[in-house]
């Protein structure tokens, strides 16, 4: 689509010479960012940004305007994320690190485990994954056969048992071996069943019995292809476990994943991972320049 | 829970009460805000603007006749065309081939294998056929295990060939199975796939040519925002789907995806699921996703009020 292909040659046009950015040029942003997922309302904030600084500076020429656009969006993405992460890291000083992975139903967390799994194993770390998907069918087995092509252990129960017991059982069995990271598997749930949600602050209290200020983290994951639904799936997400880093996943698709603009600057809540695929090493470490370009692709 | 459009719209209404006509400068304020409400609720952008460019010409230069105020004019008019928009009758599975075959189709992780398992046990239990579901995802960790777990949970039996990884293949030899062993339905489990992914593209378009389905559905998550359209346009160009199957309908979500989905492929929404269990399944209807979309609880008392 025209708007779509070649949206900052369009801008560069559009302001040639012009001392304000013309409404045109804003609506086509609208339709960029908008059908990006980012949302009305962080859409209107990025775009007064954009309005104010153009009023501020006067004469921008288009170069700087590409940079500020790129800049005003990619600045409402975390403050946490200025560091920038380039690489799959843990910090050292927890041992073993306790990292929670929940969302809604279908998003990608069992898949992001494995691959996660596979980085940290990569970089020598001993890893221990927790299969505390009690719930959904074949999700043990499902989890197994990554557990498997990692080569890490995995520790489970039956179908249908305690998933806090699962998260228990997978700390204990972690100190025992020394490991230096757990990555416990959680079922998909809808953030309004408030029973399911309880349930995951259970898993937690119970995980603090083994290690007193477990988890370390807790990763959202989200599929980049909802809208904003997203919002109430953070903020639910947050109240029940407070949730600290975030994931994005099937980014290799054509959605865009815009709605974790807004998601991040409400909550302060960083994105640390993208899922760019099915396959083991279908993970990277977030770019929030790189994201944001993709809007405009 | 839901933004409130009622009050909003009510304020926009306020312009409007007290013209007799509804004119180009009345009705701005209120369509901005249908606008708003249905970006906000997920339906695709350049829908969203046709939606409201249909609703403006339909209301424009209409007197308000009878009791009806202007505000009372606009409710109806939104919600009207937008439950005619999502489709009429409600319609149900084409169950008449021996077997009926029925092809699942979506990206990953939208709900095609519970879906299977839930119109397996819905086909079993409501009509009773005997269904036999056909395991083709050779991708996903522990795929076919999970649909014999759903197999198993519903009573429905499971074909599958751990030794084979050809989908097409596994299809074919699933309908030869339900002949030979009387089952009269085949509900056909795929692996997900993005429409972007050309291989995986041909491979759905290989499986539906091999077995020539009754009944192709195209299985998407309410949840998904503004990229609904590419996709349902995409499997639809390769499939020229029957239905839409709408799962997680139990959450919050105000399922704007519908509409835009409707709107550019123009297929029937089927079924929705509303649940991980077997029998958490719903007919469509029309006039509830039109009131969840605009996130009206109650568009009837608005009406009175305005
Ligand atoms: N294309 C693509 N597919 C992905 C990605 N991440 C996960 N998937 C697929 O999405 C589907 C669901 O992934 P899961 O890991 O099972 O998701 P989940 O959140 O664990 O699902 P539940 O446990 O059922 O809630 C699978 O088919 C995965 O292969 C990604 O980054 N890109
Ligand atoms: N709450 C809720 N969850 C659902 C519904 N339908 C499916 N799910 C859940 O969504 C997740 C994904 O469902 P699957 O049936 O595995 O999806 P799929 O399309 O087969 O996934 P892939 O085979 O990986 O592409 C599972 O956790 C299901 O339990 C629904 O209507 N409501
Ligand atoms: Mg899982
Ligand atoms: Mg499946």
């Amino acid at each position: 689509e025209k708007s779509k292909t070649s949206f900052f040659g369009k801008l560069s046009k559009a302001v040639a010479g012009k001392s304000k950015v013309d409404d045109e040029v804003l609506d086509d942003l609208e339709e960029v960012l908008v059908s990006s997922d980012v949302g009305v309302d962080t859409t209107l904030k990025i775009i007064e940004r954009i309005e104010a600084r153009v009023a501020k500076d006067k004469y921008l020429g288009t170069d700087e305007l590409n940079g500020i656009l790129r800049e005003e969006i990619a600045s409402l993405l975390s403050e946490t994320n200025t560091g920038e992460q380039e690489d799959f890291m843990l910090p050292t000083d927890k041992k073993p690190y306790v990292l929670m992975v929940v969302g809604v139903n279908g998003v990608g967390k069992t898949t992001t485990i494995g691959k996660l799994a596979y980085q940290f194993k990569k970089q020598g770390k001993k890893v221990v994954l927790g299969a505390a998907d009690t719930f959904r069918a074949a999700a043990i087995d499902q989890l197994q056969v990554w557990a498997d092509r990692v080569d890490v252990p995995i520790v489970k129960q039956q179908m249908g048992s305690d998933p806090a017991s699962v998260a228990f059982d997978t700390l204990k069995s972690a100190v025992n071996q020394d490991a230096d990271v757990v990555i416990i598997d959680t079922a998909g749930r809808l953030h309004n069943k408030i029973n399911l949600m309880n349930e995951l602050t259970k898993v937690k209290r119970v995980m603090q019995k083994v290690v007193p200020d477990a988890p370390d983290e807790v990763l959202l994951v989200l599929d980049g292809s909802t809208g904003q639904n997203a919002f109430e799936q953070a903020k639910q997400f947050t109240k029940a476990t407070e949730v600290s880093s975030l994931a994005v996943t099937k980014l290799d698709g054509t959605a865009k994943g815009g709605v974790v603009i807004g998601i991040s600057d409400q909550f302060k809540i960083p994105v640390k991972y993208i899922g760019v695929g099915e396959a083991i090493e279908d993970l990277q470490v977030f770019n929030k320049y790189e994201f944001v370009d993709s809007f405009f692709k | 829970m839901f933004d409130n459009l009622s009050e909003k719209l009510d304020k926009a209404f306020h312009v409007l009460k007290g013209h007799g006509q509804i004119t180009e400068v009345n009705i701005a304020e209120t369509l901005k805000e249908v606008r708003r409400a249905l970006l906000d609720a997920d339906v695709n952008f350049k829908t969203a603007k046709e939606f409201t460019n249909s609703v403006k010409s339909k209301a424009l230069g209409q007197d308000v006749l009878t009791s009806l105020k202007p505000g009372q004019l606009m409710v109806k008019l939104v919600k009207d065309e937008l439950t005619e928009l999502m489709g009429g009758e409600a319609a149900g599975v084409d169950l008449s081939g021996n077997p009926s075959v029925i092809l699942m189709a979506g990206l990953q992780g939208s709900g095609k294998t519970t879906f299977s398992g839930k119109l397996a046990n819905f086909l079993k239990n409501k009509k009773t056929k005997n269904p036999l579901l056909v395991a083709c995802d050779v991708y996903r960790p522990a795929a076919i295990d999970q649909l014999h777990v759903v197999g198993e949970q519903i009573g429905v039996s499971v074909y599958s060939d751990r030794e084979n990884s050809d989908p097409v293949a596994i299809a074919k030899a699933g309908v030869d199975y339900a002949k030979a062993n009387g089952h009269n339905v085949v509900i056909v489990d795929t692996a997900g796939r993005l429409a972007v992914d050309e291989l995986m593209m041909k491979e759905i378009s290989n499986i539906h040519n091999a077995i020539n389905p009754n009944e192709t559905l195209f299985v998407v998550d309410s949840m998904t925002g503004q990229d609904a359209v590419n996709t349902a346009k995409s499997f639809n160009d390769v499939l020229d789907f029957d239905g839409v199957i709408l799962t997680k309908l139990d959450g919050d979500t105000r399922g704007g995806a519908a509409l835009s989905i409707k709107s550019v492929v123009n297929k029937p929404i089927k079924f929705i699921g509303t649940g991980e269990k077997m029998d958490a399944v719903d007919v469509f209807y029309p006039s509830r996703m039109a009131d969840r979309i605009l996130g009206m609880g109650d568009v009837v008392s608005l009406v009175e009020r305005a």
